[in-house]
């Protein structure tokens, strides 16, 4: 199970799961806390619309546009449910309803009214993606790793995704302080001198990189999961902001692996002959995670 | 075309799903209002993401059985459970963890759906082929809408309908004032069961027409919509209601005039069209609205300044300032006051002096904080008052 095979056909996907799930938990964290969990949700509906767009303008599936015109949804999106929870007086909660099922909607009638069936862009693509298929054929063992002529043809999502992860963990680390603050109490931070509107909408687009950057490779369901559950988990563990942090990657990593050999292997060992999505089982794996941290977690409840 | 749908005279199969969306936007709009007053809109969210899980494992079990797997009823019952059991979800790790209430949502819709997905995978390498039609509950698949689909449609909806008119003070009270829906006696927890139940019952019934995805949208629009028309929570189940069936009916009947118009997201834009109006042009919250009551105002406060600056005989500089008296006729083009300009100058003096008198004694302190530098004195003190003040102006200022 650990041979060539393994390198070409399951260690990509598996790194690219890996990193996906940690790109993801990282900014999940600041949501949580802030009460936003569900801006991961809104986004990675309202990418649907923004990629459909950029498609039918450029003609092409190409990453480029596709990811500009994601990145362009989130944004109008972001703006649009601000808009609507100031203009109309209207909770939060249904100003994002309002908005993400709308765009969404928008996105699945494009979808239908252009002719995009013959590239590989439909509604279940974008919602279970396809981790699966992102397999690297030039390598030929554990060797390969080392062979700057078969590194070149790893899947092109691989190093996309570490960027992405990268300039999050970047921003992380550089804003450490004033995220922390700003989230706890964001008065005090303000008396501080900190922009934390700024920052809050620095926060939403690091998010937003993260999930764009996912979407393709490995669809929006699993992009939800990896926001809030490990995160979530990672909360009922610990009382500290640096070691929930360092929780719900530890959480996504383990549920991206473990999630990914169940969906590929699982089925095996079970006599069953073909295997399951992988993005969906990620997300299930996190799911157990998350019940159990929230029935044996140290820290599960509001006082404990 | 669109009047001939409209009209229903596309045929039996279009006018069954025009009817058949419309009814289901009613029952939606109705059922998502108490979920919107209660600010728990999202939780939709969550429940129709649970559906997917419990509609693939139906399948399962019915072709296990030596079924043939894709009974209407058979899917939906499934659905129903699983929903259950996410809410069940949502409300144990809301109440009995540190997460809040949208963490909770968003990790159940997400783990719920992930599960369904690989459900639905699972289906996809049994013998494939039969499978056909489960993918058509992510997003609708209202085109196969037979006589009984319908049929159950309008149960549903009348059911659903029933339950809300019995229902409808427990439910407006546990929105508006939870304390003192407790203090008389109602159990709060047994009203947001009951509300539960009935947004479960829409979402479930509603996944043939609009598909798990977008049955949210029905839920949330038409009650935010309505609440623009109108203060009164009755009038917002009736609005709600109306803008649901609405959106089902003329989506449903838009959709039917050409193929690549698939009708649950168009019943949603349809819907969301309605919400943009209603967002700009609504009477009294609409923008529309705001922005010409800030006008009014921004009016008021110029026209008013400018002629206490008259009154005190300063020259007015300020461009609007100017244009709105000399419209008003107060002064002539040169700046002068006209007659009328002069006494309406001299009325908004005293207005000040005496305004100045009542906010300096402690006797007017109630009337003073009605103080905003436009109301006319007279709307606030009694005709006695307001002589009592003019005997405290002790020295006659400027053009009195």
């Amino acid at each position: 199970m650990m041979g060539a095979e393994f390198v070409a056909l399951s260690f990509p996907p598996i790194l690219i799961g890996v990193l996906v799930a940690v790109a993801c938990a990282l900014p999940g964290n600041f949501l949580l806390l802030r009460g936003q969990a569900l801006i991961g949700d809104a986004i990675s509906h309202v990418v649907l619309p923004g990629i459909v767009v950029a498609f039918l303008l450029t003609g092409l599936v190409a990453t480029g546009p596709m990811l500009l015109g994601a990145a362009g949804a989130a944004v109008i999106a972001v703006v649009a449910i601000e808009a609507v929870r100031r203009l109309g007086r209207i909770e939060s909660g249904a100003a994002m309803g309002v908005i993400f099922t709308a765009m969404f909607a928008g996105g699945v009638l494009l979808l239908e009214q252009s002719d995009t069936s013959n590239v590989h862009l439909d509604v279940e693509h974008a919602l279970y993606g396809n981790l699966e298929s992102l397999i690297w054929l030039d390598a030929v063992g554990w060797a390969s790793l080392f062979d700057p002529v078969a590194l070149a043809g790893l899947p092109v999502e691989l190093p996309r995704m570490a960027l992405a992860l990268v300039v999050i963990a970047l921003f992380l680390c550089l804003f450490w302080r004033p995220l922390a603050l700003s989230t706890f109490d964001e008065g005090f931070a303000r008396g501080l001198g900190i922009r934390t509107g700024a920052l809050g909408l620095a926060l939403v687009i690091m998010s937003a990189i993260a999930a764009v950057a996912a979407f393709d490779a490995v669809g929006s369901i699993i992009v939800i999961a990896m926001f809030i559950c490990p995160p979530a988990a990672a909360r009922m563990m610990t009382n500290r902001l640096g070691h929930q942090v360092a929780w719900s990657v530890l959480f996504a990593a383990l549920a991206a692996v473990l999630g990914y050999v169940l969906a590929g292997y699982g089925p095996l060992w079970i006599g069953a002959s073909a295997s399951v999505s992988a993005a969906g089982m990620i997300a299930t794996v996190s799911g157990i995670i998350l019940a159990l941290a929230a029935v044996a977690g140290p820290h599960r409840t509001r006082n404990g | 075309m669109l009047a001939d749908a409209l009209l229903l005279q596309l045929g039996y199969n279009a006018t069954l799903v025009a009817l058949g969306a419309g009814l289901l936007g009613i029952a939606s709009g109705v059922a998502g209002t108490f979920l919107f007053l209660r600010k728990r809109a999202l939780v939709s969210d969550a429940i129709s993401h649970a559906t997917l899980p419990g509609v693939g494992l139906a399948f399962v079990v019915m072709v296990a059985m030596g079924g043939e797997g894709r009974s209407l009823f058979g899917l939906l019952l499934g659905a129903g459970v699983s929903a259950a059991l996410g809410l069940l979800c949502v409300q144990w790790l809301s109440r009995r963890t540190r997460l809040g209430e949208d963490a909770a949502i968003g990790a159940v819709l997400s783990v719920f759906f992930g599960f369904g997905v690989v459900m639905l995978t699972v289906i996809q390498t049994m013998n494939a082929g039969r499978q056909a039609g489960l993918e058509g509950f992510l997003l609708g698949s209202t085109a196969g809408m037979l006589r009984g689909d319908a049929i159950l449609l309008a149960v549903s909806a009348a059911a659903v309908l029933a339950l809300v008119m019995i229902l409808r003070r427990p439910l407006a009270l546990a929105a508006f004032d939870p304390g003192y829906a407790e203090a008389t006696g109602w159990s709060l927890p047994r009203i947001d069961l009951a509300m539960m139940g009935i947004v479960l019952v829409v979402t479930v019934v509603g996944l043939k027409v609009v598909g798990l995805i977008l049955i949210v949208a029905l839920l949330i629009i038409p009650a935010v919509t309505a609440r623009f028309w109108t203060e009164r929570a009755d009038h917002v189940v009736i609005i709600a209601g109306g803008v649901g069936g609405l959106s089902g009916y003329v989506g449903a009947a838009v959709s039917a005039t050409a193929p690549a118009l698939p009708t649950g997201p168009i019943v949603v834009l349809v819907g969301f069209g309605i919400f943009l109006f209603s967002l700009l042009f609504s009477p009294r919250r609409g923008v529309l609205a705001s922005v010409l009551t800030h006008l009014r105002y921004q009016r008021r406060v110029h026209v008013r300044q400018g002629l206490l600056a008259l009154a005190q005989g300063q020259p007015i500089y300020e461009a609007l300032t100017r244009r709105l008296l000399a419209r008003s006729g107060l002064i002539l083009p040169d700046g002068v006051p006209t007659s009328e300009g002069q006494a309406a100058a001299s009325k908004a003096l005293l207005d000040e002096t005496r305004w100045a008198i009542v906010r300096g004694d402690q006797a007017y302190a109630l009337a003073a904080t009605r103080y905003d530098g436009l109301t006319p004195i007279e709307t606030v003190l009694t005709r006695d008052q307001l002589l009592e003040v003019d005997g405290k102006i002790t020295a006659p200022r400027g053009l009195v």
